[in-house]
């Protein structure tokens, strides 16, 4: 009786096994199923990225044969610095472009021909002779920057095949631009100019450095405000407060503080920091401001349950050798909970320094070409100057943008491999 | 004999005060009843005290832990306390230096005394008092820090070593006494999670003896170690009673036979007999002693 008994139990577990397995079986190929449809995702979008981005971190120059000649430039023999400062460096360009090109002749031509010429060239030249007096009356061949339009050509980014009217650069410009080619007039160059200046109406003029500086004293602000409010809010509602139903309705508001849109918080800054406080429009102190309101309830979560997840054998064995509150928390708890706080604290600042909605709010959202000096300056973030390019019509700005989008996410991955080695450091410990 | 007579009375005048002063409460009422039902059997009162807790109730919430526990730890004694699961003796034995503060709900009346001076005085300094009382913890807890660090930290807040010479001796005779110094000697800057349990759990007391406490409290020491670490931290307590008073909660009733003088037994929050260990294990007084202690609980 028992025999059969234990067969019919072994019977039915096999019968039933085949399809356990089988279920095991299936919700892994899911599981494979989603983790792959993730990666593809992530992979065209990178993709897209990069591809679109990585020529806007180089640019073409042109050589030209600029003649300095004083009657050129409009000066006297001998000419001072505000005469050359005033002096007519456009013309000396255009004129080195007609020579260079005899046969142009009609008005829109000739304005075609000058717009292979980034406006840059002026100033370049302008700078090179105030340094070098010397050079007037003298022929030089000089490597100036290219249009935008020009280079993007260069870069190969024209059809030209597709009809003339539906092209930006014409036909004429690309047979001038190929005979430069040919001469070996024409190079690539890493783009500095991308990484050492502001903003510009002029897509290679244009560069990412007012944004960064923005982003950064932003940022500073908000780590200075939010991390050691965050943290020491959590240590104080972890460790001191006492549970009753105020710092239960406080816990509640914490949570719910995180889930607000952003832009709600730029709202909030527009009206108390800017038209209450009345702290300047447009500057990286209000933004970090609002957005160190916009991290605290992240970093106040993250770190509570950072404290919340010491063991409180902890606790007890430093009140045990009498420890007082105090000391447990700080040299015990603390150091332990350290790594998931710099953790969440991390994310939190990479949150703030991929937002914009808030921003927009205060004003962050301006033209700026000059790099931000301090916290009260005007001054944009990048991903306001990315929103800003975005919508940008010059062809030139896609790639500033998918390039600038390249910089910020540079910027989140060593923020985040930060907090990775800093959680190995302190565990180690 | 006329010592114990006076300690009765003095029990009795303290249960009198007690009853006048919560005769309002429902709660002390069911209390009372209860409290009249038993009556610790044995010798529960020593002379020349350590500690004492007289009439000492716990509470946690409106549910009652520890009822109407009178006792004494004597002067150099090791104190076993037995009984099954949520007896209240792990609890008891919390309230010895107040680690039951960290728990919010939790109540305390009564007296206990450390060399009669109130512990529960509203100026009682519980720093002061844990460096009196030290404690070692059913689970090894050291810090995750250095086993040097684990051992100096308590008299470094405390301010015990002037010098770091002065240190490295507290930390070396903590260990030698916890005979841990031999095996770790050369790694003292390894972490101490790094040893294993029973080192650990040596380590713990080593940390606890380190501040020179008077009194040392176990909560189920050896309750995460195997036979052979278990056989030396009890070697061990039977070294430190030479210096210390310590009350350790076990389950294991030969522990309690192999290392205390005397043993209380507890039963549903109350103490139900004290003795010397060995009356306790070889003629107990109370049914539901004889029941635990012969393996035939109910």
């Amino acid at each position: 009786m028992s025999d059969s008994r234990q067969s019919s139990t072994t019977l039915a577990i096999q019968a039933s096994l085949k399809k356990r397995y089988a279920r095991e079986r299936r919700f892994q190929w899911y599981g494979r199923l989603a983790v792959l449809t993730g990666f593809i995702f992530l992979f065209i979008l990178l993709a897209d990225i990069i591809v679109k981005g990585s020529p806007a971190f180089t640019q073409h120059y042109i050589e030209l044969d600029i003649d300095f000649s004083a009657e050129m430039l409009g000066v006297g023999e001998n000419p001072s610095a505000e005469e050359i400062a005033s002096a007519d460096f456009l013309a000396v360009v255009k004129d080195s472009l007609r020579e260079q090109f005899p046969d142009v002749t009609g008005r829109s031509e000739k304005k075609a021909l000058y717009r292979l010429i980034s406006i840059r060239a002026e100033y370049t030249l302008r700078d090179m002779v105030l340094a070098d007096p010397g050079l007037i009356g003298t022929h030089k061949n000089v490597w100036l920057l290219a249009h935008a339009e020009a280079g993007s050509y260069l870069k190969g980014q024209v059809d030209v095949t597709a009809p003339e009217a539906e092209r930006r650069v014409k036909d004429a410009q690309v047979a001038w631009l190929d005979t430069l080619r040919a001469e070996g007039r024409t190079e690539s160059r890493f783009n500095s100019t991308f990484f050492l200046s502001g903003d510009s109406r002029e897509p290679e003029l244009a560069g990412i450095k007012a944004a960064l500086y923005g982003s950064f004293f932003t940022l500073m602000v908000t780590f200075c405000l939010a991390f050691p409010i965050g943290v020491m809010a959590a240590i104080y509602l972890e460790e001191f407060a006492p549970r009753n139903r105020l710092t239960d309705l406080i816990e509640i508001n914490i949570n719910n503080l995180a889930a607000v849109p952003s832009i709600v918080f730029g709202l909030l800054g527009l009206a108390v920091f800017i038209n209450f406080f009345e702290l300047p429009r447009s500057a990286p102190l209000v933004g970090g401001i609002v957005l160190s309101l916009m991290t605290l309830p992240t970093i106040i979560i993250t770190s509570r349950a950072a404290i919340q997840a010491v063991s409180p054998s902890i606790h007890e064995a430093a009140m045990g050798v009498g420890a007082s509150k105090l000391q447990t928390v700080f040299h015990h708890v603390l150091p332990v909970a350290m790594p998931g706080i710099l953790t969440g604290s991390i994310i939190g600042m990479a949150q703030a320094l991929g937002e914009t909605a808030p921003l927009l709010m205060i004003g962050m959202v301006a033209f700026i070409m000059d790099v931000p000096g301090g916290v009260t300056d005007p001054s944009t973030v990048l991903p306001v100057q990315i929103y800003l390019w975005a919508d940008s019509p010059e062809r030139g700005f896609t790639e500033k943008t998918s390039a600038a989008i390249m910089v910020l996410m540079g910027f989140l991955i060593l923020m985040n491999a930060l907090a990775v080695y800093l959680r190995k450091r302190f565990e180690l410990k | 004999m006329s010592a114990t007579t006076a300690v009765n009375e003095n029990t009795r005048s303290m249960m009198e005060r007690n009853v006048s002063m919560d005769k309002t409460s429902a709660l002390e009422m069911e209390r009372q009843a209860d409290m009249e039902a038993y009556k610790t059997i044995g010798s529960p009162l020593v002379k020349d005290a350590k500690m004492s807790a007289r009439n000492v109730n716990v509470f946690y919430g409106d549910k009652q832990a520890i009822l109407d526990v009178s006792l004494d730890i004597g002067r150099n004694e090791v104190l076993a306390m037995i009984g099954p699961s949520g007896c209240g003796k792990s609890t008891f034995l919390r309230t010895l230096n107040r680690m039951n503060d960290i728990i919010p709900i939790c109540r305390v009346q009564g007296d206990i005394t450390l060399d009669g001076e109130d512990i529960y005085k509203s100026n009682q300094d519980t720093v002061m008092l844990r460096a009196r009382v030290g404690m070692v913890f059913q689970k090894p807890n050291p810090f995750p820090k250095s086993i040097y660090e684990n051992v100096a930290y308590g008299p470094r807040i405390h301010g015990l070593a002037h010098s770091k010479a002065e240190m490295d001796e507290i930390v070396e005779n903590s260990l030698r006494r916890a005979s841990l110094f031999d095996e770790v000697k050369d790694q003292l800057d390894k972490p101490g999670t790094g040893l294993s349990g029973g080192q650990q759990q040596r380590l713990c007391i080593a940390r606890a003896i380190a501040v020179s406490p008077e009194v040392i409290l176990m909560d189920e020491p050896c309750s995460a170690l195997d036979p052979i670490a278990t056989a030396r931290i009890e070697e061990l307590i039977d070294d430190l009673k030479e210096k210390y008073t310590i009350a350790i909660v076990t389950h294991s009733m030969q522990q309690a036979a192999r290392v205390s003088q005397r043993t209380a037994y507890f039963h549903l929050g109350k103490l139900i007999e004290v003795g010397s260990t060995k009356d306790i294990f070889t003629i107990p007084q109370h049914q539901l002693t004889e029941n635990y202690i012969t393996g035939r609980f109910g």
